[in-house]
Protein backbone atom coordinates (compact mmCIF):
# COMPACT_ATOMS: atom_id res chain seq x y z
CA UNK A 1 0.00 0.00 0.00
CA UNK A 2 3.31 2.14 0.50
CA UNK A 3 4.43 1.38 -2.20
CA UNK A 4 1.13 2.56 -4.12
CA UNK A 5 0.99 5.74 -2.40
CA UNK A 6 4.64 6.42 -3.33
CA UNK A 7 3.64 5.38 -6.70
CA UNK A 8 1.05 8.02 -6.87
CA UNK A 9 3.22 10.64 -5.72
CA UNK A 10 5.50 10.65 -8.22
CA UNK A 11 3.14 10.54 -10.84
CA UNK A 12 1.96 13.90 -9.23
CA UNK A 13 5.54 14.71 -8.90
CA UNK A 14 6.78 14.61 -11.90
CA UNK A 15 3.94 15.91 -13.72
CA UNK A 16 4.60 18.85 -11.88
CA UNK A 17 7.67 19.15 -12.22
CA UNK A 18 6.61 19.10 -16.03
CA UNK A 19 5.07 23.00 -15.39
CA UNK A 20 8.32 23.85 -14.32
CA UNK A 21 10.77 25.20 -16.63
CA UNK A 22 14.81 24.19 -15.83
CA UNK A 23 15.80 23.80 -19.35
CA UNK A 24 17.34 20.46 -20.36
CA UNK A 25 17.40 19.06 -16.44
CA UNK A 26 13.61 18.76 -17.26
CA UNK A 27 13.92 15.67 -19.25
CA UNK A 28 16.60 14.07 -16.80
CA UNK A 29 14.29 14.75 -14.03
CA UNK A 30 11.31 13.18 -15.63
CA UNK A 31 13.05 10.11 -16.69
CA UNK A 32 14.53 10.34 -13.13
CA UNK A 33 10.99 10.34 -11.26
CA UNK A 34 10.02 7.63 -14.12
CA UNK A 35 13.10 5.13 -13.29
CA UNK A 36 12.16 5.08 -9.77
CA UNK A 37 8.75 4.45 -10.37
CA UNK A 38 9.86 1.60 -12.45
CA UNK A 39 11.98 0.39 -10.52
CA UNK A 40 9.69 0.76 -7.38
CA UNK A 41 7.08 -1.44 -9.60
CA UNK A 42 9.91 -4.07 -10.72
CA UNK A 43 11.55 -4.16 -7.31
CA UNK A 44 8.66 -4.73 -4.55
CA UNK A 45 5.21 -5.05 -7.23
CA UNK A 46 6.92 -7.66 -9.51
CA UNK A 47 8.60 -9.59 -6.70
CA UNK A 48 12.40 -9.20 -8.01
CA UNK A 49 13.52 -8.99 -4.57
CA UNK A 50 12.26 -11.97 -3.95
CA UNK A 51 13.94 -14.22 -7.30
CA UNK A 52 16.91 -16.01 -7.52
CA UNK A 53 20.11 -14.65 -8.28
CA UNK A 54 20.10 -15.96 -11.60
CA UNK A 55 16.89 -14.00 -12.79
CA UNK A 56 17.95 -11.21 -10.94
CA UNK A 57 21.09 -11.07 -13.67
CA UNK A 58 19.08 -11.61 -16.10
CA UNK A 59 16.80 -8.64 -15.56
CA UNK A 60 19.97 -6.48 -15.66
CA UNK A 61 20.87 -8.27 -18.49
CA UNK A 62 17.54 -6.84 -20.44
CA UNK A 63 18.38 -3.13 -19.00
CA UNK A 64 21.88 -3.69 -20.04
CA UNK A 65 20.99 -4.60 -23.89
CA UNK A 66 18.58 -1.53 -24.26
CA UNK A 67 21.45 1.11 -23.08
CA UNK A 68 23.58 -0.67 -25.84
CA UNK A 69 21.08 -0.09 -28.47
CA UNK A 70 20.29 3.75 -27.51
CA UNK A 71 23.75 4.69 -26.90
CA UNK A 72 24.75 3.30 -30.08
CA UNK A 73 21.51 4.41 -32.27
CA UNK A 74 22.46 8.00 -30.25
CA UNK A 75 26.40 7.94 -31.55
CA UNK A 76 25.35 6.64 -34.97
CA UNK A 77 23.32 9.64 -35.20
CA UNK A 78 25.92 12.44 -33.26
CA UNK A 79 28.39 10.73 -35.45
CA UNK A 80 26.55 11.50 -38.69
CA UNK A 81 28.69 14.86 -39.86
CA UNK A 82 31.85 13.56 -39.03
CA UNK A 83 33.90 12.46 -41.94
CA UNK A 84 37.33 11.12 -43.10
CA UNK A 85 40.71 12.53 -42.38
CA UNK A 86 42.44 11.74 -45.90
CA UNK A 87 46.08 10.09 -45.37
CA UNK A 88 48.09 9.74 -48.35
CA UNK A 89 47.21 6.54 -48.14
CA UNK A 90 43.52 6.68 -47.89
CA UNK A 91 41.49 6.93 -51.61
CA UNK A 92 38.86 9.49 -49.68
CA UNK A 93 38.44 12.78 -52.10
CA UNK A 94 37.07 14.47 -48.36
CA UNK A 95 39.57 15.49 -46.12
CA UNK A 96 39.27 16.93 -42.65
CA UNK A 97 37.26 16.05 -40.09
CA UNK A 98 34.27 18.42 -39.97
CA UNK A 99 33.07 18.41 -36.37
CA UNK B 1 24.54 -28.97 -9.78
CA UNK B 2 26.50 -30.63 -7.10
CA UNK B 3 23.55 -30.87 -4.36
CA UNK B 4 21.33 -33.75 -5.57
CA UNK B 5 17.58 -33.35 -4.70
CA UNK B 6 15.37 -36.27 -3.03
CA UNK B 7 12.02 -36.54 -5.53
CA UNK B 8 9.02 -35.98 -2.84
CA UNK B 9 6.56 -38.19 -2.86
CA UNK B 10 4.41 -37.76 -5.57
CA UNK B 11 0.65 -38.26 -4.13
CA UNK B 12 1.89 -35.25 -1.71
CA UNK B 13 2.22 -32.46 -4.41
CA UNK B 14 -0.85 -33.77 -6.51
CA UNK B 15 -1.66 -30.08 -5.83
CA UNK B 16 1.50 -28.15 -6.50
CA UNK B 17 0.64 -29.99 -10.37
CA UNK B 18 4.99 -30.94 -10.11
CA UNK B 19 5.96 -31.45 -13.39
CA UNK B 20 8.23 -34.49 -13.55
CA UNK B 21 11.06 -32.87 -14.96
CA UNK B 22 11.16 -30.53 -11.65
CA UNK B 23 12.96 -31.67 -8.49
CA UNK B 24 10.75 -29.39 -6.28
CA UNK B 25 7.59 -27.11 -6.61
CA UNK B 26 10.30 -24.18 -5.60
CA UNK B 27 12.66 -24.61 -8.63
CA UNK B 28 9.47 -25.44 -10.79
CA UNK B 29 8.46 -21.75 -9.32
CA UNK B 30 12.12 -20.40 -10.26
CA UNK B 31 12.31 -21.91 -13.61
CA UNK B 32 9.06 -20.28 -14.07
CA UNK B 33 10.01 -16.99 -13.12
CA UNK B 34 13.33 -16.67 -15.02
CA UNK B 35 11.24 -17.84 -18.22
CA UNK B 36 8.74 -15.41 -17.90
CA UNK B 37 11.45 -12.37 -17.04
CA UNK B 38 13.32 -13.91 -20.06
CA UNK B 39 10.13 -12.91 -22.14
CA UNK B 40 9.71 -9.42 -20.28
CA UNK B 41 13.62 -8.29 -21.31
CA UNK B 42 12.44 -9.18 -25.12
CA UNK B 43 9.47 -6.79 -24.51
CA UNK B 44 11.83 -4.21 -22.98
CA UNK B 45 13.77 -4.30 -26.21
CA UNK B 46 11.03 -4.59 -28.24
CA UNK B 47 9.22 -1.26 -26.85
CA UNK B 48 12.69 -0.02 -26.69
CA UNK B 49 13.33 0.14 -29.92
CA UNK B 50 10.52 2.74 -30.60
CA UNK B 51 12.10 5.05 -26.89
CA UNK B 52 14.99 4.58 -28.95
CA UNK B 53 13.79 5.85 -32.27
CA UNK B 54 11.55 8.70 -29.90
CA UNK B 55 14.95 9.47 -28.54
CA UNK B 56 17.02 10.55 -31.46
CA UNK B 57 13.98 12.15 -33.21
CA UNK B 58 13.35 13.99 -30.32
CA UNK B 59 17.15 15.18 -29.87
CA UNK B 60 17.05 16.18 -33.58
CA UNK B 61 14.21 17.79 -33.43
CA UNK B 62 13.23 19.16 -30.09
CA UNK B 63 11.43 22.66 -30.66
CA UNK B 64 8.87 20.61 -32.89
CA UNK B 65 8.11 17.99 -30.34
CA UNK B 66 7.92 20.71 -27.52
CA UNK B 67 5.23 22.02 -29.70
CA UNK B 68 2.82 19.29 -29.24
CA UNK B 69 2.52 19.35 -25.53
CA UNK B 70 -0.36 21.17 -26.03
CA UNK B 71 -2.62 18.86 -27.59
CA UNK B 72 -1.64 16.32 -25.48
CA UNK B 73 -4.15 15.99 -22.38
CA UNK B 74 -1.87 15.83 -19.49
CA UNK B 75 -5.56 15.12 -17.21
CA UNK B 76 -7.06 12.44 -19.09
CA UNK B 77 -2.76 11.14 -19.70
CA UNK B 78 -2.45 11.41 -15.72
CA UNK B 79 -5.62 9.88 -14.85
CA UNK B 80 -4.71 6.70 -16.62
CA UNK B 81 -1.41 6.57 -15.27
CA UNK B 82 -3.19 6.81 -11.86
CA UNK B 83 -5.41 4.01 -12.91
CA UNK B 84 -2.30 2.03 -14.17
CA UNK B 85 -1.26 2.09 -10.76
CA UNK B 86 -3.50 0.99 -8.88
CA UNK B 87 -4.17 -1.83 -11.61
CA UNK B 88 -0.91 -2.68 -10.26
CA UNK B 89 -2.06 -2.58 -7.02
CA UNK B 90 -4.96 -4.80 -6.96
CA UNK B 91 -2.81 -7.47 -9.47
CA UNK B 92 -0.49 -7.54 -6.22
CA UNK B 93 -3.07 -8.45 -4.21
CA UNK B 94 -4.96 -10.83 -6.44
CA UNK B 95 -1.52 -12.85 -6.43
CA UNK B 96 -1.21 -12.28 -2.89
CA UNK B 97 -5.02 -13.71 -2.17
CA UNK B 98 -4.21 -16.53 -4.69
CA UNK B 99 -0.95 -17.49 -2.64
CA UNK B 100 -3.68 -17.36 0.70
CA UNK B 101 -6.17 -20.07 -0.89
CA UNK B 102 -8.74 -16.86 -0.62
CA UNK B 103 -10.76 -17.56 -3.79
CA UNK B 104 -12.79 -14.84 -3.13
CA UNK B 105 -10.71 -12.17 -2.70
CA UNK B 106 -8.67 -13.36 -5.82
CA UNK B 107 -11.85 -13.19 -8.23
CA UNK B 108 -12.74 -9.22 -6.72
CA UNK B 109 -9.23 -8.29 -6.89
CA UNK B 110 -8.54 -9.81 -10.59
CA UNK B 111 -12.03 -8.30 -11.32
CA UNK B 112 -11.24 -4.89 -10.61
CA UNK B 113 -7.89 -4.87 -11.76
CA UNK B 114 -9.38 -5.59 -15.48
CA UNK B 115 -12.11 -3.01 -14.69
CA UNK B 116 -8.95 -0.08 -14.10
CA UNK B 117 -7.67 -1.87 -17.20
CA UNK B 118 -10.78 -1.10 -18.98
CA UNK B 119 -10.97 1.91 -17.50
CA UNK B 120 -7.81 3.10 -19.29
CA UNK B 121 -8.41 1.68 -22.57
CA UNK B 122 -11.82 3.93 -22.71
CA UNK B 123 -10.18 6.79 -21.64
CA UNK B 124 -7.52 6.07 -24.20
CA UNK B 125 -10.13 5.45 -26.77
CA UNK B 126 -11.34 9.34 -25.74
CA UNK B 127 -8.03 10.80 -26.37
CA UNK B 128 -7.73 8.81 -30.37
CA UNK B 129 -11.13 9.86 -30.77
CA UNK B 130 -10.13 13.98 -30.12
CA UNK B 131 -7.08 13.53 -31.97
CA UNK B 132 -8.76 12.26 -34.85
CA UNK B 133 -10.76 15.23 -34.57
CA UNK B 134 -8.18 17.50 -34.19
CA UNK B 135 -6.65 16.16 -37.73
CA UNK B 136 -3.57 14.98 -35.40
CA UNK B 137 -3.52 11.49 -37.26
CA UNK B 138 -0.21 11.00 -39.26
CA UNK B 139 -1.47 9.86 -43.00
CA UNK B 140 -5.14 10.70 -42.13
CA UNK B 141 -5.63 14.22 -43.53
CA UNK B 142 -2.61 15.29 -41.11
CA UNK B 143 -2.86 19.35 -40.31
CA UNK B 144 -0.86 20.90 -38.03
CA UNK B 145 -1.31 24.30 -36.45
CA UNK B 146 1.96 25.46 -36.53
CA UNK B 147 3.16 25.53 -40.25
CA UNK B 148 6.96 25.65 -39.25
CA UNK B 149 6.72 22.02 -36.91
CA UNK B 150 4.44 20.47 -39.67
CA UNK B 151 6.66 17.97 -40.75
CA UNK B 152 8.25 17.24 -37.67
CA UNK B 153 5.26 17.55 -35.53
CA UNK B 154 4.02 14.08 -37.62
CA UNK B 155 6.67 12.66 -36.18
CA UNK B 156 6.03 12.66 -32.80
CA UNK B 157 2.22 11.49 -33.26
CA UNK B 158 3.22 8.78 -35.21
CA UNK B 159 5.59 7.97 -32.15
CA UNK B 160 2.55 8.37 -29.78
CA UNK B 161 0.27 6.36 -31.98
CA UNK B 162 2.80 3.52 -32.93
CA UNK B 163 3.83 3.36 -28.80
CA UNK B 164 0.56 4.45 -27.27
CA UNK B 165 -1.07 1.94 -29.58
CA UNK B 166 1.80 -1.09 -28.95
CA UNK B 167 0.82 -0.43 -25.52
CA UNK B 168 -3.12 -0.35 -25.51
CA UNK B 169 -2.70 -4.11 -27.67
CA UNK B 170 -0.91 -5.47 -24.68
CA UNK B 171 -3.52 -4.41 -22.32
CA UNK B 172 -6.04 -6.26 -24.40
CA UNK B 173 -3.79 -9.20 -24.69
CA UNK B 174 -3.43 -8.17 -20.39
CA UNK B 175 -7.08 -8.60 -20.26
CA UNK B 176 -7.55 -11.80 -22.06
CA UNK B 177 -4.72 -13.33 -19.51
CA UNK B 178 -6.70 -11.90 -16.78
CA UNK B 179 -9.78 -13.57 -18.12
CA UNK B 180 -8.39 -16.75 -18.31
CA UNK B 181 -7.12 -16.35 -14.42
CA UNK B 182 -10.80 -15.35 -13.62
CA UNK B 183 -11.77 -18.99 -15.14
CA UNK B 184 -9.26 -20.99 -13.63
CA UNK B 185 -9.78 -19.18 -10.55
CA UNK B 186 -13.72 -19.70 -10.40
CA UNK B 187 -12.53 -23.87 -11.32
CA UNK B 188 -10.54 -23.49 -8.10
CA UNK B 189 -7.63 -24.29 -9.84
CA UNK B 190 -5.44 -21.95 -7.54
CA UNK B 191 -3.91 -22.33 -3.89
CA UNK B 192 -1.56 -21.93 -1.25
CA UNK B 193 0.82 -24.93 -3.31
CA UNK B 194 -0.02 -23.88 -6.84
CA UNK B 195 -0.24 -20.12 -8.02
CA UNK B 196 2.45 -19.84 -10.70
CA UNK B 197 -0.01 -18.57 -13.44
CA UNK B 198 -1.34 -15.96 -11.28
CA UNK B 199 2.10 -14.47 -10.19
CA UNK B 200 3.69 -14.56 -14.10
CA UNK B 201 0.50 -13.37 -15.35
CA UNK B 202 1.11 -10.91 -12.36
CA UNK B 203 4.71 -10.03 -13.63
CA UNK B 204 3.05 -9.46 -17.37
CA UNK B 205 0.85 -6.86 -16.36
CA UNK B 206 2.88 -4.92 -14.13
CA UNK B 207 5.35 -4.66 -17.02
CA UNK B 208 2.98 -3.23 -18.90
CA UNK B 209 2.22 -0.43 -16.26
CA UNK B 210 6.34 -0.07 -16.34
CA UNK B 211 5.94 0.96 -20.23
CA UNK B 212 3.06 3.34 -19.36
CA UNK B 213 5.40 5.12 -16.75
CA UNK B 214 8.28 5.68 -19.27
CA UNK B 215 5.48 7.00 -21.69
CA UNK B 216 4.06 9.19 -20.16
CA UNK B 217 6.60 11.69 -19.24
CA UNK B 218 7.99 11.27 -22.33
CA UNK B 219 4.90 11.72 -24.53
CA UNK B 220 2.82 14.01 -22.86
CA UNK B 221 4.74 16.10 -20.31
CA UNK B 222 7.83 17.32 -23.20
CA UNK B 223 8.00 20.97 -23.37
CA UNK B 224 7.88 23.12 -20.33
CA UNK B 225 4.46 24.67 -20.68
CA UNK B 226 2.75 27.77 -19.91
Amino acid sequence: MLVWLTLICLTGLTTGVSYVDLGWMNIVVALFIAVSKASLVAWIFMGVRHTTSLTKLFVVAGLVWLSIMILVTFSDYSSRSWTYQAQPWSHNAAGGKSR
Amino acid sequence: MAETVTPVHEAALEHTRLRHHFATPAQQMDAATLGMWTFLITEVLFFGGMFASYAVYRNLYLDAFASTSEYMNVVLGGTNTAVLICSSLTMVLAVRAAQLSNRRHTTLFLILTMIFGTTFLVIKGFEYHSKWVEHLVPGFNFHYALPQYQQHAQILFFLYFMMTGMHALHMIVGLGLLTYLLVQTSRRVFSASYFAPMEMIGLYWHFVDIVWIFLFPLLYLIGHRR
